[in-house]
């Protein structure tokens, strides 16, 4: 048994270990970090592969943004649902994993399921040949999905700001165009009467 | 089991790995150490003191008194935090801090790891340091804590946004993630190095380093007016020293990718100048990355003796409502240039 071989069983355990705590442990917190855990062996899975890009991005997005904002709203609730409120959802639970197997079973035990590209037997840097074949041949995929994030954004960032009338907030604008004669009153030191 | 005959090489190859890292890592924590006594004497000259001088001639001795008094301090847990997350967080921010070194150039073909995707990998490892930061203020189970935690993760998502566009610039003029391919492509002299075309994006590359860092005027996340000591109020002897150690190295770290991106890494600004030819100290070498990273480093403290603290929302402001545009429009204007120039890689 080779280093890369001890290295990839000792990773696989490291990942089916965290991806089974994921779904077994009660505290939420737990739960997530034992899910971060489980992102982290996976991209050290595929640095094995020699996707570094790939592998380096899973670490960048997913762990490095979307997973600390994902621990921030766990941290928030409640740490631990109680019994009674975990029952009702038993059911729906296990139809949703039973679907989402099925899944998984039809797309990777069909035939298509492969390589559409041939990787190239010199790799010379892994980034790059992505780089080439994402804006050339798939480019205009690549645009439809990056329009689609970007309405997304706009969409995410316009439910937020709905106006509500009783709230006081900071306008900067207002604050940087104060000026010294409508803040400031020099006196000549005498106390005035109160008015 | 192992097969030793054909394995022993690659065996030996982890071994030499790691020597080397413990090559850079040791001299890494030494510098550490004195920059904070560094700190507390330049912030004391700009504030008219002395700063430390009592152990040793100057001071000098201090951060080895410091040390040791902090390990000799006793490690005090809450009684109601979470124990085993408790004592990984400070690992947690500090592994990553020491990680990002794995792929610095110090010269040319002096470095642990040559990785193609290399500034990927820096920006991946600086965006998981957020996470000791956010276990500890949840671990500690304290309202302060977990206020600053709170803070730091939303300061350090947003930041990173305007970090990596910034780098988006470096990528475009190098061609390259290799950090050494990054310095190579600035040889020719200071006027060649990247921070000339890419002077918006180094100001917020910097900037946003120092709020990456969560130093001053960013440091919302300790903000000592408001939370007492932010995140690590709960902390005390070695898990402090953790988080200490963590939030300086990863200053030096930002300070050293400074110096690499945008200021030409280890090359003379003297390069082609025919007066300096054959005068071997302006010759290109590991000096020239040192000097540079030693001012950004001095920057850093420069900052905290200048800057009032900012509010919280003034950060938000600045992050999505300032540095993402400018990076933004500085891109586009960048790719125009370079098409109208004829220079696409």
């Amino acid at each position: 048994m080779g280093f890369q071989a001890l290295l990839f069983y000792a990773l696989a355990a490291v990942l089916l270990t965290a991806a089974v705590a994921t779904v077994t442990l009660r505290c939420m917190v737990r739960a997530a970090l034992c899910l971060i855990l489980a992102f982290f062996t996976a991209a050290m899975l595929w640095m094995l592969l020699h996707a570094e890009f790939l592998s380096i991005l899973l670490v960048l997005v997913y762990i490095g943004a979307v997973l600390v904002l994902f621990l921030f709203v766990v941290m928030m609730v409640e740490r631990e649902t109680p019994a009674e409120q975990r029952a009702p959802f038993r059911l729906s639970a296990a139809l949703v994993a039973l679907l989402m197997i099925a899944e998984l079973l039809a797309v990777l035990g069909s035939e298509d399921f492969g390589p559409a590209q041939e990787v190239p037997s010199t790799i010379g840097s892994n980034t790059q040949a992505l780089g080439a074949v994402l804006y050339t041949e798939y480019a205009l995929a690549f645009e439809a999905a990056a329009v689609a994030l970007l309405i997304a954004i706009v969409g995410a960032i316009a439910l937020t700001l709905r106006e509500r009338g009783e709230q006081h907030r900071q306008k900067p604008s207002e604050q940087t165009q104060a000026s010294k004669q409508e803040r400031l009153r020099l006196t000549d030191g005498r106390t005035e009467p109160p008015c | 089991m192992f097969d030793w005959t054909t394995d022993a090489a690659v065996w030996l190859r982890v071994a030499e790995i790691l020597l080397h890292s413990i090559f850079i890592l040791v001299p890494l924590l030494v510098v550490v150490a004195y920059y904070t006594y560094a700190e507390r004497k330049v912030i004391g000259y700009i504030q008219m003191r002395l700063g430390p001088n009592r152990v040793g001639p100057r001071g000098l001795f201090q951060p080895i008194a410091d040390a040791l008094k902090l390990i000799t301090k006793e490690v005090v847990q809450p009684q109601q935090a979470n124990r085993g997350l408790f004592y990984i967080a400070p690992l947690a921010a500090l592994v990553p801090a020491l990680g990002g070194w794995a792929v610095i150039p110090f010269d040319e073909g002096v470095w642990l790891a040559d990785v193609d995707a290399g500034l990927l990998y820096v920006l991946a490892l600086t965006s998981l340091g957020a996470y000791g930061i956010i276990i500890a203020g949840w671990a500690s189970n304290s309202r302060y804590a977990l206020l600053g935690a709170m803070r730091q993760a939303a300061q350090v998502v947003s930041y990173e946004i305007a970090m990596g566009f910034a780098l988006v610039g470096v990528l475009m003029l190098a061609g390259s993630l290799n950090l050494s391919a990054i310095v190579l492509a600035q040889s020719g002299g200071v006027l060649s190095w990247f921070f000339l075309p890419l002077l918006p994006l180094f100001v917020v590359y910097l900037v946003s380093g120092v709020a990456e860092t969560n130093r001053a005027p960013f440091d919302v996340v300790e903000g000592e007016s408001e939370l007492v000591a932010g995140f690590h109020v709960e902390y005390s002897g070695a898990g402090f020293t953790l988080f200490f150690l963590a939030e300086y190295s990863a200053m030096t770290l930002v300070a050293a990718l400074t110096a690499i991106l945008f200021f030409g890494g280890w090359l003379s600004p003297f390069e082609g100048w025919a007066w300096a030819e054959g005068l071997p100290v302006l010759d290109s070498g590991i000096h020239w990355w040192v000097l540079k990273t030693a001012f950004f480093m001095y920057c850093f403290l420069w900052f905290r003796a200048t800057f009032p603290r900012y509010r919280y929302d003034q950060i938000m402001r600045l992050g999505w409502k300032a540095f993402i545009p400018v990076t933004l429009i500085w891109i586009f204007v960048l790719g125009v240039a370079q098409h109208l120039i004829g220079v696409v890689r």
